[in-house]
């Protein structure tokens, strides 16, 4: 196993830690983000290729052995639902703390009752 | 479920998932020994036949562009949600004092935000017009090197919070109209599609790339690619101010009553 399935792993569970840990919630929505940052290491892990140039053809002919692109569109399309994701949860975490008064996952949970 | 429920829930449930992935690891190829094959399709074929240099931007905005249609409308759909979740109350009114004095803006009770100091006034201004240059730069040469729409969007819609961050929300309000913004969102997402819809007329595919492909290597090569990437670049700029509008105003301008039961 490679140094960087291991850090996805460590990346993902950390995350799912900090999240089932969470004490407040913008914590809660920051650790949601390392558990998705470790989709982007597994995806650019999977694409890569030792001695390998780019996927950009400018200075080097097209057939230069080079990494795959596809998953490199796929990362960039998870950053964006990632940040996409971030925005609403934050939102309702703002709501939230209005109607509440407080970001503890815990309190929440006793103020449905 | 008390906390220490709950942990052992979650060590339970981490360890199943580690032997999944071990399971999963073990039928990859290894790291940097990549196996294709559409990435070395892509790579094969891309330059000759889109006549561009940036293959990631090829998938983007040609050989995937349906899915990066959908992507776009996920940023849209959430810069609508966030808006109609951070829309005002019933028992919230609008602060009243017209223009300056939001140094005293934090309703935080018993706390008074520093000023913003000279240093940061200082260098937010002399940022925004290269950060606007370089927007522009890291949009308009997708299709060359790596950039695009994406992510010179963002940097755009940084210019704009550090006009906010250099004066005020105002003005950056001023500079940034809601309308405009707004507008530009419209635009960027409408213009995907009517891009895509242009190759039905012309008897092809959808999102097919209809326009002269141009020479490779140059600033207007690529086609339809070129044109995604910009109207991309506009809807992810107006998208970002749009939302990071919305949490400043709940912040700056947006004030309860009674907030908290």
């Amino acid at each position: 196993m490679s140094l960087a399935y291991a850090v996805a792993a460590w990346l993902l569970i950390a995350g799912i830690y900090g999240i089932v840990t969470s004490r407040h919630l913008v914590h809660l929505i920051v650790c949601l983000v390392v558990v998705q940052s470790s989709t982007y290491v597994l995806l650019l892990a999977i694409g890569y290729r030792t001695g390998a140039v780019p996927p950009v053809f400018v200075s080097v002919p097209p057939t230069t052995p080079a990494v795959d692109p596809v998953v490199q569109a796929m990362t960039l399309t998870d950053v964006v639902v990632e940040a996409t994701a971030t925005a609403m949860l934050l939102a309702f975490a703002l709501q939230a703390h209005k109607r509440f008064g407080t970001l503890d996952p815990r309190e929440l949970r006793s103020m449905r009752e | 479920m008390s906390p220490r429920v709950r942990t052992v829930v979650l060590f339970a449930g981490l360890a199943g998932l580690a032997a999944l992935y071990l399971c999963a690891l073990h039928g990859l190829p290894g790291f940097g020994h990549y196996r294709g094959p559409y990435g070395d399709v892509i790579n094969a074929a891309g330059v000759a036949e889109r006549h561009v240099t940036d293959m990631v931007t090829a998938v983007n905005f040609d050989y995937r562009a349906l899915d990066t249609l959908g992507e776009e409308f996920i940023l849209f759909v959430s810069a609508a949600g966030v808006a109609v979740v951070l829309r005002r109350g019933r028992e919230e009114r609008e602060r009243e004092t017209a223009g300056g004095g939001e140094e005293d803006a934090d309703e935080a009770r018993g706390r008074r935000p520093p000023r913003t100091s000279d240093a940061v006034r200082m260098v937010s201004l002399l940022m925004v017009a290269p950060v606007v240059l370089l927007g522009i730069y890291i949009a308009a040469h997708g299709q060359l090197s790596p950039g695009g729409g994406f992510q010179g969007g963002v940097i755009l819609a940084t210019a704009l919070l550090l006009v906010y961050l250099a004066g005020s929300y105002r003005r950056m309000r001023r500079i940034g109209p809601v309308t405009l913004v707004e507008l530009a969102e419209a635009l960027g997402a409408g213009g995907f599609v009517l891009v895509g819809l242009a190759g039905v007329l012309s008897g092809a595919a959808f999102l097919a790339d209809v326009l002269p492909l141009g020479t490779t290597g140059t600033l207007l090569s690529g086609g339809t690619i070129t044109l995604i990437s910009a109207l991309i670049g506009l809807e992810v700029g107006a998208s970002v101010v749009l939302i990071a509008t919305e949490f400043l105003e709940q912040a700056l301008e947006i004030r309860g009553a009674e907030r908290h039961r």
